[in-house]
């Protein structure tokens, strides 16, 4: 009986249907897949253990939860998760937070510039 | 409290803005590309979803032997079947009988058995479902329509990184002429959760 399961092969109506059969999509939003699988892909490429990005994210909720009601609207999984994984670049002296900002600037620059363009 | 920088704001087109300078400088210093990064979550958008867990399941109903296997070693009887992938190396199941009704949360954080299930639904991941099913577990069970007898035995289980937990539900009456497919198919992921319970197929 050490057969794997039929239904687990690449077929049409299996597993692709499978995690939108419970009617609900995985992410909420582009940028929480995007933050995930960054996250996933780096720590199976040897860069970190995913348990010091979870270590992190635990503290993240932690507080998170210490500090705000647990009906609070402002509640984000994702937001969380890219706070512990922009940490643990920091502390691995891979990312920091003032590149971050600069980039954001200048996409944000970019976008307006995209946007003036459309308009002239 | 605020002795590291925090990203507060939950402004989605800010978090969206936030991780696209993250994504971008990534890429830009070679510590991942585009390409990985859509690997993983095509796989988990598309393929690493709950029928995983549901063909587990169905196994375990249709060979005593196989269930036997299941709950002593999950992580060896799950690599049975071909199954392997995150999380499932510290899977441990637990089963669901007339007396006792198991159900899984994380509190400190979102574990979940992925290779089985795939990613967590929202409500696994909330501040009220990770604080309120183990103080008020049958109020909550009976929130999600799961109405238990009080000599039912409710347990559950906290999982971490090291303990990863899926239920083996009870398998429903009426069902005893149906394939392993067919029974897979009625499995559902708030059933293994513990949050559901596998439903009479309708006739």
């Amino acid at each position: 009986m050490n057969t794997p399961i039929d239904i687990l092969s690449a077929d049409a109506t299996g597993p692709a249907a499978l995690p939108r059969r419970n009617g609900e999509l995985v992410f909420d939003a582009p940028w929480e897949s995007r933050a995930f699988g960054a996250a996933v892909a780096m720590s199976q490429s040897g860069m970190y253990r995913f348990d010091e990005l979870r270590d992190l994210l635990i503290a993240e909720i932690g507080q998170w939860e210490r500090t705000h009601c647990s009906d609070d609207d402002g509640w984000s999984y994702y937001a969380h998760w890219l706070t512990a994984l922009e940490r643990l670049l920091a502390q691995l002296n891979l990312l920091d937070a003032e590149e971050i900002e600069e980039r954001m600037r200048t996409i944000a620059r970019h976008q307006e510039d995209e946007h003036g363009h459309r308009h002239d | 409290m605020n002795h590291h920088h925090t990203t507060t704001t939950t402004d989605p087109s800010y978090l969206a803005l936030r991780m696209k300078a993250v994504e971008s400088l990534l890429i830009e210093k070679g510590m991942v590309s585009g390409e990985a990064i859509d690997a993983i979550t095509d796989a988990y958008e598309h393929d690493i979803g709950p029928l995983r867990g549901a063909g587990v399941v169905a196994r375990a109903w249709v060979d005593e032997e196989y269930k036997r296997r299941l709950l002593s070693d999950g992580p060896a009887a799950i690599a049975e079947l071909g199954i392997t992938g995150f999380g499932a190396e510290v899977v441990v199941v637990v089963e669901n009988t007339p007396q006792v009704h198991n159900v899984v949360v994380c509190t400190l954080c979102s574990c979940y058995p992925w290779a089985l299930l795939g990613l967590p639904p929202s409500w696994y991941k909330t501040p009220q479902y990770r604080g309120r099913i183990v103080r008020w577990p049958r109020e909550v069970l009976a929130e999600f329509g799961v109405t238990l007898p009080n000599e039912v035995e409710i347990r559950v289980w906290d999982s971490s990184s090291d303990t990863r937990y899926l239920v083996l539900p009870q398998r429903p009456a009426g069902t005893e002429g149906l394939s392993e497919r067919d029974l897979a198919a009625l499995v559902t992921r708030d059933a293994m959760i513990g949050t559901g319970v596998v439903a009479r197929p309708a006739a």
